[in-house]
């Protein structure tokens, strides 16, 4: 199949890029049955010599069935996209599962503030560390996202989890994700903030368990 | 009503600058719609010149962009503004314009069989009203601290305090420019309302309207309902400017407004908004379609009801433009159903419209292959916006090219392709001349090739990701290998630019060269094809009298392939 989006690392990725491939194979082939037609209706049904336009206004159910029928389908085929995209949606953004990784988050022009709660899993001590533009987190564990921001609207975006989530001031959102290969991976502004809106990138890195406790004994050291 | 509602004048001034006349306010809306069509055309060009080449150069942009990193190069600031201007001006000053101001106005009172509209002084006072905001709009543009710069949805706390995009005056003038609008559109919708109901001619019954009519009613029926409350948000995002006040900037400690609630405000209008936009162009096809198919538009009641239901969806649909935005998850498979529900209407209408073509005799003149170029293309941006109202897949594609793509692939085809479409159409009776063939043909293809390269370019880069309103793509590593498309996507805006001239070719030709039109070129039913091409003062000699709906091609037993809603019923076909 196509490869058209950047490589999935996280749990919930598949699931996304499941409801976009089932939307578009029903897209596609209502798409090529809406130009199929039109297309032979040019061809077939051009001026001719000797041809006439047949009368018909549609307006008895016989006649309208030809756009009614298509439009039973639409909504059967809206109500399968309904429930695989809530069901998919509800994964991402529904309950947090428990997790002890956590992390704040806090959009400012032009850079992402992200703060570590350290040892005692407690913000606002004094074992938290402040790191620009860096996220690290462990793979295999869900991670707990504390979004928020410290002027206008920014919005953290990292493609290969396929999350997205506006960090707005005056209130924190939290959001989650697991991810389940290890590796850096870049972290977007995806809402206009500002004249370097587009220098707003960060990295995401993902360490495996040992490189991940590694980390942790570095930052805090082995206390 | 037989006697004059008002004299023709006699003075320049009046006949053809301070004019009361419909037709020649309908011809004004047209031409300040088309000069915006142009910049904002031009601004796209300046802006995707910089997304392919950053921080060069660029072509012939010298006299206009000249900031700190020398003539003719876009520097961020700049580049937030020229997308912030042009998502503006291409919604607000061409589409609504064109489509309402230039069509509703022209139309509606020939269609209907009047001699105008009902308030001819407060449709001359809203087209002066949108030339004041247009005039605003320009001024904004050379204030210290350059236009606004917080996109065209101008979120705050971007948009309420100067210190966050340093832009000064001009984001306080742009909301004045706004409301300047929005003024004016109000006017005209009222007057379009009323003209509509209470001025037809004798016969014209509600369901033997053109559907345009009845398009032109129910867009200016979303509008008025939908705009109070963005008119209030922008009250309220004005006095956060310049008073200091904080309806949408929270304090640190959280306390204060919200900026969600502008979200809310905005978009409450800015969905309907898009159908306020939309139906003018279906209401284009449904007149353009059986004259060159020489068949009745398939279900005239399908698509009327159908196009009224997606108008009053369109008002429990505004929240899909905040899925990401923070907004209470609950409230988000609510939205989304109602949003993927709106394919249902819009599938009987496309269907209908193509039914029409179905068992018919079509010749494909340049109004025709507007036509069928708009819903081609319309296809697209209809089938696309299904992933993005489904909640699960917006959180990936929202802001990104994706989404540029697929709006773009919705209001290009009503606005552009849709506008071209009846301006080819209605041409001949509008100035009374007619247009070149060859050229128009020439400018339908370029165009309709040009944008598809265009934004099929952009929907693949916003799968892999591209978010929208960034400077420069090569900043992130994962863009960096789709910078080609991007180049292919620019050039494909150049192409489009370019396939413009044919059409400004056209029109300079067809003024000095043109053949006068006949009266009913097309040999259409609607009255504004049975009286004189440009109609004369006051519209008819006579009122006509209406026998019959607006859509009896090829009637069995009738000798032409047409009967125009006025023509007398003969003794053996009552129709």
């Amino acid at each position: 199949m196509f490869n058209w989006f950047p490589p999935e690392v996280s749990t919930f990725g598949q699931d996304i890029d499941s409801v976009f491939w089932l939307i578009f194979w029903l897209g596609l082939a209502g798409f090529l049955i809406a130009e199929g037609i039109i297309l032979f209706a040019l061809i077939y049904y051009r001026r001719g010599k000797g041809k006439k336009a047949a009368y018909i206004d549609g307006n008895s159910w016989k006649q309208a069935s030809w756009i009614l029928i298509p439009g039973a389908i639409v909504l059967c085929l809206d109500l399968a996209v309904d429930f695989a995209g809530g069901h998919a949606y509800h994964e991402v953004k529904g309950e947090l599962p428990a997790s002890d990784v956590k992390v704040r988050v806090e959009g400012e022009q032009f850079a992402w503030n992200i703060t570590y709660p350290g040892p005692d899993g407690l913000f606002d001590t004094a074992d938290d560390k402040l790191m620009l533009n860096q996220l690290h987190v462990p793979i295999h564990h869900p991670v707990h996202v504390y979004l928020r921001s410290k002027d206008v609207i920014h919005s953290f975006f990292v493609p290969t989890l396929r999350v997205k989530q506006d960090a707005l001031p005056g209130r924190e959102i939290a959001l989650w994700f697991e991810a389940d290969v290890a590796g850096q991976y870049e972290i977007a502004c995806a809402e206009l903030c500002g004249p370097n809106h587009y220098t707003m990138r960060g990295f995401l890195n993902v360490h495996t368990a040992d490189e991940y406790a590694a980390w942790v004994g570095e930052t805090w050291g082995d206390n | 009503m037989e006697h004059a509602i008002h004299p023709e004048p006699t003075t320049f001034l009046r006949k053809h600058v301070f004019s009361v006349d419909h037709k020649v306010i309908g011809r004004q809306y047209l031409i300040l719609g088309m000069v915006w069509a142009l910049l904002g055309g031009l601004m796209a060009y300046v802006v995707r010149s910089q997304i392919a080449w950053p921080a060069q150069k660029v072509v012939g942009a010298s006299l206009f962009i000249d900031g700190a990193a020398g003539p003719g190069i876009v520097l961020p600031e700049t580049f937030n503004a020229l997308i912030t201007m042009h998502g503006t001006v291409m919604v607000f000053f061409v589409a609504m314009p064109i489509l309402l101001g230039a069509f509703g106005n022209f139309l509606v009172p020939l269609m209907i069989g009047a001699r105008d509209m009902a308030f001819p002084r407060l449709n001359m006072a809203s087209f002066w009203v949108i030339t004041t905001a247009s005039l605003v709009m320009l001024v904004s543009m050379f204030l210290p601290g350059g236009p606004a710069a917080s996109g065209w949805t101008g979120y705050p706390p971007l948009s309420a305090r100067e210190s966050y995009t340093g832009v000064g005056l001009g984001q306080a003038f742009w909301i004045l420019a706004l409301a300047l609008e929005f003024t004016s559109f109000l006017m005209g919708g009222v007057n379009l309302l009323t003209t509509a109901i209470t001025m037809r001619a004798p016969g014209m019954t509600m369901m033997r309207l053109p559907l345009m009519v009845w398009m032109q009613m129910t867009a200016a029926v979303l509008f008025m309902l939908s705009v109070g409350p963005t008119i209030a948000g922008a009250i309220l995002l004005l006095l956060d400017r310049t008073a200091g006040t904080s309806f949408f900037v929270p304090a640190a400690d959280g306390s204060g407004g919200d900026p969600l609630l502008w979200q809310h405000l905005f978009w409450f209008f800015g969905h309907p908004e898009v159908y306020v936009i939309l139906l003018p162009g279906i209401g284009v096809l449904t007149e353009v379609l059986p004259t060159f198919s020489r068949k009745p538009i398939f279900s005239y009641k399908t698509i009327l009801w159908s196009t009224m239901v997606a108008g009053v969806l369109s008002f429990l649909v505004w929240a899909h433009h905040m899925f990401v935005s923070g907004m209470s998850p609950l409230m988000v498979m609510p939205f989304s159903i109602t949003t993927i529900l709106i394919s249902v209407p819009f599938t009987l209408v496309i269907f209908a419209l193509i039914g029409t073509m179905i068992g018919g005799s079509i010749k494909l003149t340049t109004p025709m292959l507007f036509a069928v170029g708009t819903i081609a293309c319309f296809i697209v941006g209809g089938v696309t916006g299904m992933f993005l109202g489904s909640a699960a897949v917006d959180t990936y594609m929202h802001d990104t090219y994706f989404v540029v793509a697929h709006f773009h692939y919705t209001l290009f085809p009503t606005v552009i392709l849709g506008g071209l479409t009846g301006f080819y159409f209605w041409f001949p009776k509008m100035f009374g001349k007619t247009l070149n063939r060859p050229l128009g043909h020439i400018h339908f293809w370029i165009t309709v090739i040009s944008f598809n390269v265009l934004f099929i370019a952009l929907f693949r880069v916003g799968l892999a990701g591209h978010v929208r309103r960034i400077w420069a793509a090569v900043t992130y590593d994962y863009l960096k290998p789709f910078q080609g498309l991007n180049v292919v996507a620019t050039w494909a805006a150049i192409a489009m630019l370019i396939g413009q001239i044919p059409f400004i070719a056209n029109l300079i030709w067809t003024a000095f060269k043109g053949e006068a039109a006949p009266s009913n070129p097309w040999k259409s039913n609607s009255l504004e094809w049975q009286t004189a091409s440009p109609p004369p003062h006051e519209n008819f000699h006579e009122i006509p009298t209406v026998h019959r709906g607006a859509y009896e091609y090829s009637v069995p037993g009738s000798e032409q392939d047409w009967i125009a809603q006025d023509s007398e019923p003969s003794s053996t076909s009552a129709g």
